[in-house]
């Protein structure tokens, strides 16, 4: 399996402080990699650097082969990198269908095409069927700053996906999210994973939720790689134990 | 609001339409020029409210626009250029320095931009006033011609009053175009939510030039119509006030609604000539009236209307529930 993101060396300070400390990975095409680690390890930190919300201090980010470092989260996004946020991140006034058009809009044609050409070109139709996929039929127009907590992340899931991403990197999806409904969204991840060969990377503290999904699991602490390996392996790492159980 | 049938839509606009071409025909000379401008503030808080309203940007800078238009329209018509020409220089030139104009909001946002924009709107009437070889200075300058459309000579106020309705129609139609476009999409998410617009592949930082741009062009279009509309200018209409007022016509209509900026013209421009007959009190009673409106309902006028209908729905919304549930239990 070829890498889709190789990731060298990065590093992040803020100040004096290395929030990310020199982290190299790679992620395979078509896998889910889970990233844990205690909380301030520096997880959504790397995130937002390899996602270039921030300018890493250090190394070098390769997607498909081809750097990457340095380049706007929405040329990224065209190139096919898609995120969802740890906190809540909807157009709160918009519908949920307009949330999703929107999601999906800048991945047709030209600027000047946006203005002058049919402003709907499928995207409705697609917005529908994702609305269909997330089970969020009868919420479809409701603007999305009324919907619950739960709903909206589920949204925040959905509209991801809009663009057709080969890579989307997931910041705690199941945070805040009722049981049954954590259910739904890893079924939805895993048949995503499965019938579009889209590669994930997922920050999450739900073990359960990491360990049944994820191929590989990667785990940080402080700033760097503690350790990388299957589920099963991680699990009973010694060094991976202590830095959550603590001293 | 879309919680009015089509129909009832279509027929409210057509008569609204219909009386603002039959009844200002037996309008006095006052009465039209404050409707003709009325007409061209519109057009103005329109581009506000593109920028404002839909993208999020605060402006204090639209008066300063209008200001652009104005004087390149006086300029170019008192020396044989006809307004069409002109009303195009306005626009290329609103649009250039609004799209420079959006730089410092790609870095500072909310009261920051509002002091960055008020300071360029200082700037713009100190260039008007100051550099008399090009706009006269404090005399300003006088005898703009009013413009011949199809032949027809639009000297007498009621036929420049169409002409000014006409522009807002041109203009109103293409706003209308943008807002349900993918743009005016990207606006709103401008707006809402910029973080999570980058994530999508929205490019924030060309969006927001556009909507400075954009809006500031129409501030360029009704102050080509402004001037031949006074047929006289001096920089002191295009000072701050202007750009206050505009940004009051924009709130008190209610920012992000596209007939907005139709009903905040209408209050700032036709409420004090309303109020005219309590002689010394107008200005106070317009200054309370405004203060009332905005502490009832911060949204603006179309704000409570968007409130009343949202309420009836989700009425609506729960009986509906109410009954499908009452009949889920009589089956059990």
């Amino acid at each position: 399996m070829s890498a889709v993101l190789e990731v060298t060396d990065i590093k992040k300070n803020f100040g004096g402080i290395s929030a990310v400390g020199g982290v190299s990975f790679d992620v395979r095409e078509g896998e889910i990699l889970g990233l844990i680690g205690p909380n301030g390890c520096g997880k959504s930190t790397l995130f937002n650097c390899i996602l270039g919300q921030l300018t890493p201090s250090g190394g070098e980010v390769k997607l498909d082969g081809k750097v990457v470092t340095g380049l706007r989260p929405a040329e990224l996004n065209k190139l096919g990198v898609s995120r969802t946020f740890q906190l809540l991140q909807v157009f709160p006034k918009l519908s949920v269908r307009e949330n999703l058009i929107l999601a999906g809009q800048e991945h047709q044609g030209s600027m000047a095409s946006r203005l002058v050409g049919r402003s709907d070109a499928g995207l409705t139709e697609a917005a529908n069927q994702m609305i269909g996929f997330f089970k969020l039929d009868h919420l479809a127009d409701e603007p999305a700053g009324g919907l619950s907590y739960g709903q909206q992340k589920l949204l925040d899931a959905a509209m991801a996906f809009m663009g057709g991403p080969r890579l989307v990197l997931l910041d705690e999806p199941a945070g805040g999210v009722n049981p049954s409904m954590l259910a739904d969204l890893k079924d939805r991840l895993v048949a995503i994973n499965r019938e579009k060969n889209a590669t994930f990377v997922v920050i999450e503290h739900n073990m359960e939720f990491v360990m049944s999904l994820c191929s590989r699991v990667m785990v940080m602490a402080e700033g760097k790689v503690l350790a990388m390996g299957r589920p099963d392996e991680v699990r009973k790492d010694p060094a991976v134990i202590e830095a959550y159980l603590g001293h | 609001m879309s919680g009015f049938a089509k129909p009832l839509k279509i027929a409210l606009g057509v008569v609204v339409i219909a009386g603002l071409i039959v009844v200002p025909m037996n309008f006095n000379r006052y009465g039209l020029f404050i409707l003709s401008q009325w007409a061209v503030m519109a057009i103005a808080a329109m581009g506000l409210n593109l920028t404002l309203g839909y993208a999020g940007q605060v402006s204090l800078a639209q008066g300063a626009f209008v200001g652009i238009g104005a004087y390149a329209a006086a300029i170019m018509t008192t020396h044989g250029w006809p307004l069409p020409a002109a009303i195009v220089v306005a626009i290329g030139l609103s649009f250039a320095v609004g799209w420079v104009l959006g730089y410092p909001a790609l870095r500072v946002q909310h009261h920051y931009l509002a002091f960055v924009t008020l300071a360029f709107s200082t700037l713009a009437f100190l260039v008007f006033r100051n550099e008399s070889w090009l706009t006269g200075g404090i005399y300003g300058i006088s005898n703009i011609p009013r413009p011949h459309i199809f032949g027809i000579a639009t000297n007498k106020p009621l036929p420049f009053y169409y002409v000014c309705l006409g522009s807002l129609a041109i203009v109103s139609l293409a706003v209308w175009w943008l807002i349900r476009s993918p743009w005016g999409r990207a606006f709103m998410a401008l707006r809402e939510n910029p973080l999570r617009a980058q994530s999508l592949g929205v490019d924030t930082r060309r969006y927001t030039l556009m909507a400075f741009a954009i809006g500031s062009a129409l501030g360029g279009v009704a102050g080509a119509l402004y001037a031949p509309l006074t047929q006289y200018i001096d920089p002191v209409p295009f000072n701050l006030s202007l750009s206050l007022d505009l940004l009051m016509m924009v709130i008190v209509g209610g920012a992000g609604f596209f007939l907005g900026p139709f009903l905040g013209a209408m209050i700032a421009v036709l409420l004090p000539e309303w109020l005219r007959f309590t002689e010394g009190y107008y200005l106070m009673l317009y200054a309370i009236a405004v203060m009332g409106l905005l502490i009832w309902s911060p949204t603006g006028i179309l704000g409570i209307l968007d409130r009343y209908l949202a309420e009836r729905r989700t009425k609506a919304a729960s009986a509906l529930r109410a009954v499908a549930k009452s009949r889920l239990e009589t089956v059990q």
